[in-house]
């Protein structure tokens, strides 16, 4: 390995590292402003100027390659003298409001200065102030704190892949905004937020809420979609403040959606926080022994197959599991996770998974996309394969037509005959696929949810094994899977065998069933007859308002929890807040009705809960580490062709789930969406 | 002073009409195929032992520069841009070569291409010479009539095409890589370097820019031989030059000297003498807006090449000289540079961006008598704190010629800020004089 000389110490490299990244080797913080690991180099801040041997001028160290035998000083009166006048020039422009801003705390510029600025302004001319611009309901913007840094614009057009930031006029005159006044269309727009490294953007929700000293930090995980993002929950009281990113390379690095970092004051409002039984057609107060009283008189009057099971998508892996076991010891067999029929098979777990891994798309050449939206479905996954595309220039095939996904991508056609093509090698892109080495094939819910549901999955599972594209090092099946609670439920074989005891929503839909247990379910297309439902959840969205009984439990943010995610890595979430009101947790739920039905409990402590459901965790050993797929024996089976339309599912992004709906925030941002969607039709 | 000879630039003042055929009199075109079959190392070495500097202000070794070009073309096309966003104030010799003519500067372009491997070559025009562009393009329409450009340009077998892109009028777009993105359509900001052009340029490929200058010297060095331009002048520093004489002198115009001629030679036979007399000299920009002024007593004796100048910490940049008689108002002049920079910085980088203003703001009050010791100071902190530490070189184009004011006119700036109080002080009667001033030492 090359060597590097770091005030006289000699430290060794890696081949295209910069000087700032060797610095960073040899324990050396360097300032810095424009620089991020994650975007490309601007350079533009001159923060992170450094000595180097025989030049007159100190070098920007986060531009500058670093080579053989250079000899660098971070540590002379050059260097310090260049770095206090830099941070001058930052700070003669830059108003002294920290008091009032929210970025206080957490500033960069607040946090150098401390080491490099003068006790002293010298600058005793007029400050320049800037007009602010609007950005949108998410992000709140206070120009004249711009350090022109350009973080903001170069996220927007390298990650997010949207050309709507940008910095306009020169000199000081420079301003950054988004040219129209419009707000980003990007799901991943608040992610400019954290890039900001002084307080010209900040959070518009967030907006004088705390300050990040006084705020509790819990680390979790994200329910939002099935990509698990890793995130941050500040809470203060029962309060979740504010949601941030935690870097993990191999899920979200360390982006996360907007949906992610919004909905979170969703959990504030429309909450379920007492026991409510229908009187009279009208939802009373009740306490928890009327309605467990209530519950299993009507489980043990109602015959157990005109019982029927529903869990939501954002129920963590032991409310399932618990909730199987309770439907076990009461009989029940009708039960199901999914919001709408679609294609499934748990015989392995590599039929429902997203076998190439996130961090493994970085690695194909070759991705096509089977009735997916991954901008909509898994916007952090979307991320990944625009970074995938910036580095590899691969192609990008769909079938069915997605929309703009920030990336090219050629739409090979939306017929299922189209995929009969490809699987039958006879399609325009199987010389492409064939050449390839690593491949992707994403397979999304709405094509699973056609008639040929189970041709494309098997078929496209039985094409790759046998073009040798699922083996030990690499396995190009994939399928995108919605909902964080998805791979968990599939894991426990939560839902109804086709061949069982019948398709679930044909009974649903033909009032078959004469008692519905919905746990945080939302999602389902159910219109109410006779039914009596009990809805066990979180927010008085759709179903609590027609349930017969409603009981109040924790939202994800209130309960430990694991959840797979959709590459089926587990990962726990941790409890930052206490549940509101009289909420109990979902096991104590079910051990409160099994006591009361049968005189017994589910789980005699957490402990048991937690041993019993990570031991029904499928082919996965450790928290937080990949699964292991064996691919050396793979089922296959056939399904049946049919000729449709491959149509892809609009989801309604901002709105997907309980916590989403009762978001201000969330419904801000979809009113604006709407709104310039509206005004791109008319011109 | 340079005989008629040894002049380059024989039609520098329209005398002899610029069209093709008047250019093919003065020799343009002559046997441009015999150069070109001497082959790439021989251009670039003879362009070397010639020591031909960068016409565009910082006068890099021109045959260097070539070399850096890589020597074979990979999988990426080189390109050579010809930088004529002539906008340094003072400095208007780019827009005589370019109206007058423009025919040597295509055949250096053909030549300059064949020599880096080029078979594009764009020219940057600012926005502001549409006429001369006009012309440029005309020429450039004729030469590619008589097949002197295009495929198999002079039949020399090497293919060349030429396109003008215009600028928008930005002062930065004049700085190599600037001007590359500029010409790639993006915003005219600086890039940062290394890479260097010469291998990683306009979109990604191998590019060498030149100025116009000195792609249109080139031929006619080529023509007469290296021994003959580096005979002129002084080692390191040779060849003729076209000087812009302006401000107050009798007869402002363009003049191709020799390198290394007497400043004083300059005004005074060329530029008409200075308004008011020699006497009446008060200071010399000598190389454009962007190099420190230098005062009458170095005028006397200094000689006008890169490394004469650089001796009196000035420089020949693209050797605009600005004569300013005493009749002007040096800190006033040097506040409506300080203007024009701050103005004109591109506001990517920090130092640069924040410090221009600065130092025009504290200019403009040294100006008007405003300023304190205090000021002066900090203002020459500013400019050392933007020194150095810029991106390109627009950092030190705007804060050294505030520094050459201060290093020489500091007597004119205490003059005018500094005046004896009317009331002297008396410590023990503070009633009586300004209160304000009680803390400062000059109460």
């Amino acid at each position: 390995m090359p060597k590097i000389f770091i005030n006289n110490n000699e430290i060794e490299f890696k081949e295209g590292m910069t000087v700032l990244q060797a610095c960073e080797l040899a324990g050396l913080e360097i300032p810095r402003f424009c620089y991020h690991e994650r975007l490309s180099i601007a350079g533009n801040c001159r923060m992170c100027l450094v000595e180097v041997e025989k030049s007159a001028k100190p070098i920007a160290s986060c531009a500058m390659p670093a080579a053989e035998g250079m000899k660098i000083k971070t540590n002379t009166k050059m260097v310090e003298k260049a770095r206090k006048g830099v941070m001058e020039f930052l700070l003669v422009n830059h108003p002294l409001d920290c008091p009032v801003c929210d970025q206080g705390g957490e500033c960069d510029l607040q946090d150098q200065s401390l080491y490099y600025g003068f006790d002293g302004s010298r600058f005793k001319e007029n400050k320049r102030l800037v007009k602010d611009k609007y950005m949108g309901p998410l992000i709140k913007t206070q120009m004249t704190r711009c350090i022109h840094c350009t973080r903001c614009i170069r996220f927007a057009t390298e990650v997010a892949g949207v050309s709507e930031l940008g910095a306009v006029g020169r000199g000081e005159d420079m301003e950054i905004t988004t040219y129209l006044e419009k707000s980003m269309t990007s799901e991943l727009s608040g992610n400019v937020i954290d890039l900001c490294p002084v307080g010209a953007l900040t959070s518009k929700p967030y907006a004088f809420e705390a300050r990040p000293w006084e705020l509790k930090k819990t680390e979790s995980i994200d329910v939002m979609d099935a990509v698990g993002s890793n995130i941050r929950v500040d809470s203060y009281g029962w309060e979740v403040k504010r949601i941030l990113p935690r870097l993990n390379n191999s899920i979200n690095e360390e982006w996360i959606s907007d949906k992610t970092r919004y909905a979170c004051d969703g959990l504030l409002k429309q909450r379920l926080d007492k026991v409510y039984i229908r009187k009279e057609n009208q939802l009373v107060e009740a306490n928890w022994e009327e309605a467990i009283d209530l519950i299993s008189s009507k489980i043990n009057s109602t015959n157990p197959d005109k019982i029927a099971a529903h869990v939501g998508g954002l129920s963590s892996f032991e409310t399932i599991n618990s909730f199987k076991k309770l439907l076990d010891e009461i009989n029940v067999r009708n039960y199901e996770f999914r919001e709408k029929d679609f294609y499934v098979n748990p015989d392995q777990k590599m039929n429902y998974i997203f076998n190439s891994s996130i961090q493994g798309i970085e690695k194909s050449d070759f991705i096509l996309l089977v009735g997916a939206n991954p901008r909509h479905e898994a916007t952090i996954l979307n991320a990944r394969i625009r970074k995938t595309y910036l580095k590899n220039k691969l192609p990008i095939f769909s079938i069915g037509n997605p929309g703009d996904l920030t990336y090219p991508y050629k739409i090979v056609g939306n017929k299922t005959d189209d995929i009969q093509q490809i699987l039958n090698g006879k399609s325009e892109i199987n010389s492409l696929l064939k050449k390839s080495k690593n491949p992707l094939i994403i397979i999304g819910e709405s094509a699973l949810e056609l008639k040929s549901g189970k041709f494309i999955l098997e078929g496209f599972k039985e094409f790759l094994h046998k073009n040798n594209f699922i083996n030990e090092n690499w396995n190009s099946f994939n399928v995108l899977t919605q909902n964080a609670s998805t791979v968990g439920a599939l894991d426990l074989n939560f839902f109804n065998k086709p061949n069982g005891t019948g398709n679930f929503f044909d009974k649903l839909n033909n009032h078959n069933f004469d008692l519905l247990y919905l746990v945080g379910s939302d999602e389902l297309n159910f219109q109410k007859n006779n039914e009596f439902i009990i809805y066990q959840g979180t927010h008085g969205d759709r179903m609590a308002q027609i349930a017969d009984v409603v009981l109040p439990s924790p939202a994800y943010t209130e309960q430990n929890g694991f959840f797979i995610n959709l590459e089926g890595r587990l990962q726990k979430a941790y409890k930052a807040t206490n549940p509101v009101g009289n909420a109990k947790e979902d096991w104590k739920i079910f051990n409160l009705i099994l006591s009361k039905l049968k005189n017994k409990n589910l789980y005699t402590n957490y402990k048991d809960l937690i041993d019993d459901s990570l031991s029904k965790v499928r082919e996965t050993k450790n928290i937080e580490l990949l699964p292991e797929i064996q691919t050396k024996k793979i089922n296959l089976t056939s399904g049946n062709f049919h000729s449709e339309e491959v149509f892809i599912r609009a989801i309604d992004y901002y709105f997907s789930n309980p916590v989403a709906r009762a978001s201000k925030t969330m419904s801000d941002c979809r009113l604006e969406k709407n709104r310039s969607t509206e005004s791109r039709k008319t011109g | 002073m340079l005989k008629e000879e040894n002049k380059i630039f024989k039609n520098l003042y329209n005398e002899q009409g610029w069209e093709l055929e008047n250019a093919l009199n003065r020799d343009d075109w002559l046997d441009t195929k015999k150069i070109i079959e001497k082959g790439r190392d021989w251009i670039i070495n003879e362009i070397k032992a010639s020591e031909l500097r960068g016409r565009g202000g910082a006068g890099f070794s021109t045959g260097l520069k070539w070399s850096f070009a890589p020597k074979k073309v990979g999988s990426r096309p080189h390109y050579l841009v010809i930088n004529a966003d002539e906008s340094e104030p003072g400095t208007c010799k780019d827009r005589d070569i370019l109206r007058f003519e423009p025919q040597k500067l295509i055949e250096g372009c053909l030549i300059a291409s064949y020599a880096v491997n080029a078979k594009v070559c764009y020219v940057y025009i600012r926005g502001e010479y549409l006429n001369e562009g006009k012309r440029l393009q005309k020429a450039i329409d004729e030469a590619y009539s008589k097949n002197l450009i295009g495929k198999n340009a002079c039949n020399s077998g090497w293919d060349l095409d030429i396109y003008i892109h215009y600028g928008a009028g930005a002062y930065i777009c004049g700085e190599e890589t600037a001007l590359l993105e500029s010409l790639e359509g993006n915003r005219g900001q600086p890039r940062l370097k290394p890479p260097f052009p010469a291998l990683v340029g306009l979109y990604g490929c191998p590019t060498i820019v030149n100025n116009v200058e000195t792609i249109a010297v080139v031929p006619t060095i080529l023509r007469r031989g290296a021994k003959w331009f580096a005979s002129m002048g002084r080692p390191k520093n040779t060849g003729t030059k076209i000087f812009c004489i302006s401000g107050n002198v009798n007869t402002p115009c363009n003049v191709e000297e020799e390198m290394g001629i007497p400043l004083k030679e300059l005004i005074e036979k060329h530029g008409g003498g200075v308004i008011g007399g020699w006497k009446n000299l008060q200071a010399v920009i000598p190389g454009g807006s962007s190099m420190p002024m230098v005062p009458k007593d170095i005028c006397e004796t200094l000689k006008m090449d890169f490394d004469s100048l650089v001796e009196v910490k000035s420089g020949l940049g693209t050797a605009g000289v600005v004569v300013i008689n005493k009749d002007e108002d040096i800190i006033k002049c040097m506040a409506r540079i300080a203007r024009f920079y701050k103005h004109e910085s591109c506001g990517q980088c920090t130092p640069c961006r924040e410090g221009a203003g600065w130092m025009w703001r504290i200019l403009e009050r040294t100006a008007k008598g405003e300023a304190t010791h205090k000021d002066i100071n900090l203002l020459s902190d500013v400019t050392k704190q933007i020194e150095g530490h810029t991106i390109c070189a627009f950092g030190e184009g705007s804060a050294w010629p505030v520094q050459g004011l201060l290093r020489h006119f500091r007597k004119e700036i205490d003059n005018r800020c500094f005046s004896e109080p009317i009331v002297k002080k008396k410590r023990k009667i503070p009633y009586l004089i300004d209160q304000h001033k009680l803390e400062s030492k000059d109460a």
